[in-house]
């Protein structure tokens, strides 16, 4: 059965690949095999599913039937670095299953002989299949997982353009420094609650070690039950305290449940600053949107900016066909990472991993040719991306803006947010 | 009534849909659809009796927890599959804001809450202590058959034992609309409270339920100040957990 719809994912793909590329009489034999494991059933399915576009479209820019008028891309037409040798991608499926993840990196390493691997959106998979490719000496790019302890291991052939987890709560202590000095406030004292499971505690180890590095004071440092039935308790301590900052880590009940608690108590924060998931959930911004008002948090993609930067633009154009809906953070991630990795094997010029690993250590892509607001894509010794940037958005009238970094921002900070008393 | 409704839970949840569509739809505030979704859910509990409890009550122990239980799951992938999983909440209801008791700030929804609930109880409790079918019921929970002796009609005392059970958490559900977001799965995290509250005071005993439900609430809001509000619920459930293993029963309960 597993299979079964794994191969239903594949052969179409297979299929439009090699049918949308006839092979010129012309061409080489030479091919370049990516292996792509992403979950294309299971509970994530939905990650692959969404994913699976961007694939297509690298693919078929390599393949030169796809014309992306950027110099990055254009460069990339036809792979002239392996004098047009074509890319077929393989899909397979590893359900969100770190186990299965690792039989289908072996699989696609040994069986399918891929020149390298494109893999796996969760963490934890990633984990255990780039563990296969490390052991196999094959280059293995990471576009999605965040977990920060993935490129801490020393591998030598695991490149992650991904930001992680403390690069997106470093934008936050960036904001306050660069606000600070734009505005003249003075921000001193933060107040941190989090929720108490994997998610929450990581968040607030981070922000407090990150809080002693800056000179911040953390005032409030509480932990709460997670889908409590009240968090009176929690905002009674928060009003108290009254920090410069309040710095909510939610999944998206309890930022709904706070938003409403905060109003009944009167809590009037001057400044909230989240850390993504509940507080950026579609249903907050739906239901409690409007009182959130003001709310900020670091998000992975701007996607106010979609219209504004012509790459982004081109790319949710040709992904928006295809989706039949826009582009957003995992799949801009999911296409920014295997362009990387294409351009690596182009200016390689040969499809040996050693002479691909070494093109990718040497990567340097500008920022102004990524859909992503970074400033470059170059790795460090542990493969990771330096040039990876998080934004901050902020809820404006129901809906979330880019506000900081300050030269990309659609909107200006509203601070200090408006008392309950002086809402509408 | 010699059963414990598992899907208890799940009658609060669709008491809060009733009072949240009831304020998408007509603009009804919770504050004055709580009398609705009251009566939608005693016809509930009463449909419950005779669908299912009366079927069960004869039938061994595990027979009636399955039947509430299921029935449970069954209420809440309804609920699911009709009105998706996502979150809603009513938005800009009648009452916000705080109040000020002697200098402690109080949610306004809250309070009125509170008051609605112990105006529920006053009204619960001299119906069964003073109104003669309250008395016929107090009397066929006590004892079934001795009631029926008496001529008490004990099917129907079960069935409206059913109704007020539901229309008691029909009054909670809508009301807890005011401050708390509605979703499939909400039941959950109260139903265990109220179990814990129920059994700490003892099953069967109103006037206890409330003693214990100001206990729990107190504990609750204490341990969450004085100690560590991730550790409020332990607490509670640490307190439930001393109290049976002094009295089974409960502080007040005579099963």
């Amino acid at each position: 059965m597993i299979r079964l719809i794994a191969a239903l994912f594949v052969l179409p793909v297979a299929l439009a690949t090699t049918l949308a590329a006839p092979l010129p009489a012309s061409a080489q034999s030479q091919e370049i095999v990516i292996g792509l494991a992403y979950p294309m059933s299971g509970p994530n399915a939905q990650a692959g599913i969404d994913d699976k576009p961007v694939f297509e479209i690298a693919a078929e820019i390599a393949n030169g039937t796809l014309d992306l008028p950027f110099p990055f891309y254009q460069r990339l037409k036809g792979m002239p670095g392996l004098k047009g040798a074509k890319v077929r991608l393989i899909i397979s499926d590893h359900q969100t299953k770190p186990e299965l993840g690792q039989a289908e990196a072996e699989r696609l390493i040994t069986q399918e002989k891929v020149h390298a691997l494109v893999c796996c959106w969760a963490s934890s998979v990633t984990a255990t299949a780039s563990q296969v490719a490390e052991r196999y000496g094959i280059p293995f790019v990471n576009a999605e997982s965040s977990s920060p302890g993935l490129t801490a291991r020393g591998f030598k052939w695991l490149f992650r353009t991904s930001p992680h987890d403390e690069h997106f709560t470093q934008v936050m202590f960036d904001f306050f420094r660069d606000f600070q000095k734009r505005r003249g406030v003075k921000i001193r004292t933060l107040g941190l609650t989090y929720e108490d499971t994997l998610f929450g505690s990581d968040s607030a180890r981070v922000q407090r070690e990150l809080a002693r590095k800056y000179g911040y004071e953390v005032v409030v440092d509480l932990a709460y039950r997670q889908r409590t039935t009240s968090l009176q308790a929690e905002v009674q301590r928060l009003k108290a305290a009254n920090p410069d900052v309040w710095m909510p880590t939610s999944y998206q009940q309890d930022a709904m449940l706070f938003v409403r608690t905060t109003r009944d108590l009167d809590y009037n924060p001057r400044m909230i600053m989240a850390q993504d998931s509940g507080h950026i959930s579609s249903d907050f911004v739906k239901e409690v949107g409007r009182e959130a008002e003001g709310t900020m948090t670091r998000s992975p993609f701007a996607d106010d900016l979609l219209d504004k930067r012509p790459i982004a633009k081109a790319v949710n154009d040709l992904y928006a066909k295809r989706a039949g809906k826009n582009i957003y953070d995992l799949p801009a991630r999911a296409f920014t990472g295997i362009m990387t990795l294409l351009d690596a094997i182009n200016r390689a010029g040969t499809t040996d991993p050693e002479a691909i690993r070494k093109a990718l250590v040497a990567t340097n892509i500008p920022g102004d040719q990524l859909i992503m607001t970074w400033d470059h894509i170059r790795f460090d010794a542990t493969g990771q991306n330096i040039g990876v940037r998080a934004i901050i958005q902020q809820l404006q009238g129901g809906k979330y803006y880019t506000v900081y970094p300050f030269e990309i921002a659609t909107r200006d900070v509203i601070y200090p947010i408006p008392a309950w008393k002086d809402r509408k | 009534m010699e059963i414990v409704n598992f899907a208890h839970g799940e009658f609060l949840m669709l008491a809060m849909y009733v009072a949240f569509f009831a304020w998408l739809l007509a603009r009804l505030d919770p504050v004055v659809s709580f009398p609705l979704a009251a009566l939608v859910l005693a016809g509930l509990g009463w449909a419950t009796y005779h669908g299912i409890i009366r079927w069960v009550l004869g039938g061994p122990m595990l027979a009636q927890i399955f039947a509430t239980f299921g029935l449970a799951v069954f209420l809440r992938s309804a609920a699911q599959f009709l009105w998706g999983v996502d979150f809603r909440v009513v938005s800009a209801p009648l009452l916000g804001g705080r109040a000020s008791l002697g200098g402690v700030f109080v949610g306004l929804p809250q309070l009125t809450a509170s008051v609605a609930a112990l105006g529920a109880f006053v009204a619960l409790h001299l119906f069964l202590a003073r109104s003669e079918t309250g008395l016929a019921l107090q009397a066929t929970a006590q004892d079934r058959q001795a009631a029926a002796l008496m001529g008490i009609d004990t099917e129907r005392m079960f069935a409206l034992g059913w109704a007020i059970g539901a229309g008691c958490v029909g009054v909670a559900g809508a009301l807890l609309t005011m401050f708390f977001y509605v979703f499939p799965d909400v039941g959950a995290a109260f139903a265990l409270l109220a179990y814990v509250t129920v059994a700490l005071g003892g099953f069967g005993n109103v006037p206890a339920t409330l003693l214990a439900g100001v206990i729990v609430g107190l504990v609750e809001a204490l341990a969450g100040l004085l100690i560590a509000p991730a550790l409020k619920y332990a607490v509670v459930f640490l307190l439930y957990l001393g109290v049976v293993l002094w009295r089974p029963q409960g502080l007040f309960g005579r099963f």
